[in-house]
């Protein structure tokens, strides 16, 4: 069965908050953990703060894109914008240790998104770029 | 939703964090950490246990006085976090820079 949920999240960071209450919503009817579930929010969280800081420099006026589907055990978030788009495939993420002597803010976040999905796909065509975020359902 | 609150002891200063720490509002975490390091404060107790949630922007925070209060010889330590944002600070293994103690007693003995 596929099941799919979309949300139109506005670039403005205090929406993040209603982001989160949507995964939330359709993460406790998968069968990931409660921590599991916790952490995929999280990495989403970090995209779309990441484009709506970067790439739209917060302009409330634009808007991403956020779908969710769960198909074939596989729970699968894409993250749709326009604009310049975030090559989160190609982007390096720095070292802890860098982060920290450095004292940058920024950073930590993609670190997280790498670590806790098992698939991430970045693809750009025309104006309009797509990330895509895996994670692995265990069967029941 | 973020609320901090701050509660000043003898030789201790509490911050406690209630509710989810996320891009919108970590400046608030970083102007009250920076105000106490402004102020002279020696221990910071970090009071985790209503924290619901914390994105890489309120871990940023923290990272980003690691060496600060190594210079000042501040020690910052956090306790009472859930399961879940306890977690999240070790997918970046920040449980090894940053004291995290699991309740209040143990935070005093550092």
């Amino acid at each position: 069965m596929i099941m799919k949920h979309e949300l139109k999240l506005y670039c403005d960071t205090t929406r993040l908050a209603d982001l989160r209450k949507f995964l939330n919503n359709i993460l406790q009817n998968t069968s990931l953990t409660d921590i599991e579930q916790h952490q995929v929010t999280l990495a989403v969280d970090e995209v779309c703060a990441n484009l709506i800081i970067h790439s739209h420099g917060c302009n409330a006026r634009e808007f991403i894109n956020v779908e969710v589907e769960k198909e074939n055990g596989i729970l699968k978030i894409e993250i749709v914008d326009r604009g310049e788009g975030f090559n989160i495939i190609e982007y390096k993420e720095p070292e802890i240790s860098h982060v920290k002597a450095t004292k940058r803010k920024g950073g930590l976040g993609i670190i997280l998104v790498k670590r806790i999905m098992d698939k991430i796909e970045f693809e750009k065509i025309g104006t309009q770029n797509t990330c895509r975020l895996f994670k692995n359902l265990k069967s029941k | 939703m973020l609320k901090i609150e701050t509660k000043h002891d003898s030789n201790f200063t509490t911050l406690h964090l209630i509710g989810e720490v996320d891009a919108s509002n970590s400046v608030e975490l970083d102007e009250h950490i920076s105000g106490l390091v402004d102020s002279g404060v020696q221990k910071i107790l970090v009071d985790g246990s209503a924290l619901e949630y914390i994105s890489s922007a309120g871990l940023g925070v923290f990272m980003s006085y690691i060496e600060d209060f190594q210079e000042k010889n501040i020690s910052l330590v956090i306790f009472g976090l859930n399961e879940r944002v306890y977690q999240v600070f070790r997918i970046l293994g920040l449980d090894q820079l940053i004291q995290i103690k699991s309740d209040k007693e143990e935070a005093l003995r550092v």
